[in-house]
């Protein structure tokens, strides 16, 4: 009689055992090193080389894809739908702004103090979030979004107002490489930055932190069952997004040595959110891809009809949700998954 | 200080007749629709156009914007907004905020850039005085129309057969079908009469709001405040958080012209943060 239980101890702990051996290949499946990865990076390399006239636009190209990227962590894993992402956007981008003005010209140092700030406020407006519906949600970002843009019109002692902050000129990066004429050394400086948040954003996400923040997504009250502490994970992601998205911002600022009022307009919140939608949702790359189509089609359109593009990048929106716009990203899937044969079955 | 209460009033009135098409869209068929103030600004550039192109009385005008707008509203309803009713949130924003994009750039195509301003009959512009108040005679036009439309909408709303029908569709989709209400028929008719008032709307705040193609995205977020704030269980919330609103700009503007619009969306984060369900809500869900 005794002898029972015993065995099933023993196989339970082998089979917890088996488990999670499992569960640890799993996981290493999952965040295994995509062949289109490879792609992209070297593709980005050789931008440099092969375009050297295209540096300026293919620089936006790289900003815009860190901040749809962030984006990408809190709408295609946490599932927030946010109008507001721009708020951390022109923060960041006006902080290096006055970094570059004030204090320290080094753009590195303003990049990290544009993050950091923009951290803060994404911790301290998550708290925000965490109530209510999808509706509730979208009001307060996009109301965190529409403050932001009336504090930055506002306080024109520190912004310039609708004027813009201009009058300074980022240094050379870490004291070495100095902003050349044809923005070739802006755009390794982008690409660098977004190949180091993409990766770090990378490891976040094919964690077991960002599986559980794809759970959360699903369904919050089941996620919440199997002990995910919903709250604390949304604030962490929304909190690193911010940090992200700040240092975009900052990467813009210190190209073009100027801040606009702009970068806090609710247009860029809505291109953002295209950017991901062309690009597809919930595997970072996708901000990424979209940055790219999206640079290319607002660049060529803008060149067709200058003041009126706006209504076919409406129109592409209102195709794009009619004819489903997960069918979009599905191309990503055929191409071959595995890119190094290491044997982890 | 009586005038700028009156001010206000008249300001929320109108920003009653302009949302309360998007409690309906929003709060009753749970369809986020940032699109609404479009259908507002096609309203009011119909009256732009008929009375300054073809000299028509203003009276006239505002008939023809709730037409146009509703008849706007049927046909996008019918053609491509009714597939996305059980589309995601998502799906619903993007596909709207695309709309909202093509008419502020078809308008500025047809239109041009510029702020549209229209002249009122001469019996409705100036000011009379009553008993040391100086009220706007257009402001109180306003706020007559207005009046009489909430009280309409509210009747129709709870004692005709197609408010309960609405109501109906609304709480159960599936059930109100197996009882042969014709649910796509109510949803549509409800949609093109929110998109004409909202028209309505457009056309008689072109005066006190100003019109340019950038109308839709201006007051976006005012339209959302009155519906999140208001609740949508009820005509009278949405109006009472419309009135509000209106009342707390016009003074904001007035006392604190630095900080207005900060203090407005101050309060919408607290309210949403405070009462998520709206400030007249009953109960929690």
């Amino acid at each position: 009689m005794s002898v029972l239980p015993q065995e099933t101890t023993v196989s339970a702990s082998s089979s917890t055992a088996a488990a999670e051996t499992r569960a640890a290949k799993l996981m290493k499946r999952r965040s295994r090193i995509r062949f289109y990865e490879i792609i992209v990076w070297i593709a980005a390399i050789a931008a440099y080389f092969l375009l050297p006239s295209k540096m300026l636009i293919l620089t936006e190209i790289a900003i815009l894809a860190l901040f749809a990227v962030s984006l990408d962590l809190v709408l295609g894993f946490a599932g927030i739908v946010s109008l507001g992402h721009t708020a951390f956007f022109g923060l960041g981008a006006y902080v290096a702004g006055l970094m570059a003005l004030h204090f320290i010209a080094e753009p590195v140092t303003g990049l990290i103090v544009a993050g950091i700030t923009s951290g803060v406020l994404g911790l301290l407006t998550s708290f925000l979030i965490l109530r209510g519906s999808d509706l509730t949600r979208l009001m307060t970002t996009l109301g965190i979004g529409l403050m932001m843009a009336e504090v930055a019109n506002q306080m024109a002692w520190l912004t310039g107002g609708a004027d813009g902050l201009s009058g300074f000129s980022p240094g050379p990066i870490l004291g070495m490489f100095e902003f050349d004429l044809f923005g070739k050394v802006g755009y390794l400086y982008c690409v660098g930055v977004l190949f180091i948040g993409t990766m770090i954003m990378r490891r976040i996400a094919f964690s077991p932190f960002g599986l559980s923040l794809k759970a959360i997504k699903g369904n919050p009250m089941r996620s919440a069952m199997v002990a995910v502490p919903g709250r604390k994970r949304i604030v962490t992601a929304y909190t690193i997004a911010a940090v992200f998205a700040g240092m975009a911002g900052a990467l813009l600022t210190q190209t073009t040595a100027f801040v606009s009022p702009d970068v806090l307009a609710f247009h860029r919140s809505a291109d953002v959110l295209l950017v991901l939608v062309i690009g597809g949702t919930g595997y970072l790359y996708g901000g990424i891809f979209g940055a790219i189509l999206f640079t290319l089609v607002k660049d060529w359109l803008s060149v067709i009809t200058p003041q009126y593009w706006m209504f076919y990048i409406g129109l592409l929106l209102v195709i794009l949700v009619l004819i489903g716009r997960d069918r979009l990203s599905r191309w990503v899937e055929y191409l071959p998954e595995r890119f190094s044969k290491k044997e982890d079955r | 200080m009586l005038t700028i209460l009156f001010d206000g009033i008249a300001y929320g009135m109108l920003l009653f007749i302009l949302a309360c098409g998007l409690t309906v869209t929003l709060g009753l068929m749970n369809f986020i629709n940032l699109a609404h103030g479009a259908f507002a600004m096609a309203g009011g550039y119909v009256t732009v156009v008929m009375m300054n192109r073809y000299g028509i009385s203003f009276y006239w005008c505002l008939p023809a914007a709730f037409i146009v707008s509703a008849l706007i509203g049927l046909v996008l309803e019918r053609t491509l907004y009714q597939w996305l009713y059980q589309a995601s949130h998502l799906d619903q924003v993007l596909f709207s905020i695309g709309i909202v994009f093509m008419a502020i750039a078809a308008t500025d195509y047809f239109m041009g850039g510029q702020q549209q301003l229209i002249n009122l009959p001469p019996e409705l512009s100036g000011r009379m005085d009553v008993f040391g108040v100086g009220i706007g005679r257009y402001r109180l036009f306003t706020i007559i129309i207005c009046a009489v439309l909430a009280v309409a909408l509210q009747l129709i709303l709870s004692k005709t057969r197609f408010g309960s029908r609405l109501r109906a569709a609304v709480d159960d989709r599936r059930v109100a079908m197996g009882l042969g209400i014709n649910v796509p028929l109510v949803f549509a008719l409800t949609f093109a009469f929110g998109s004409g008032l909202a028209g309505l709307g457009g056309a008689m705040g072109a005066e006190i709001l100003g019109l340019d193609p950038n109308f839709p995205l201006k007051f976006m977020i005012y339209f959302l405040i009155v519906v999140s704030v208001g609740g949508t269980s009820t005509v009278s919330g949405p109006f009472l958080a419309a009135l509000l609103l209106g009342i707390a700009d016009v003074a904001g503007k007035y006392y604190v012209p630095a900080i207005g619009p900060f203090v407005i969306y101050a309060l919408m984060i607290v309210m949403l943060i405070v009462r998520p369900n709206g400030l007249f809500s009953r109960g929690g869900r």
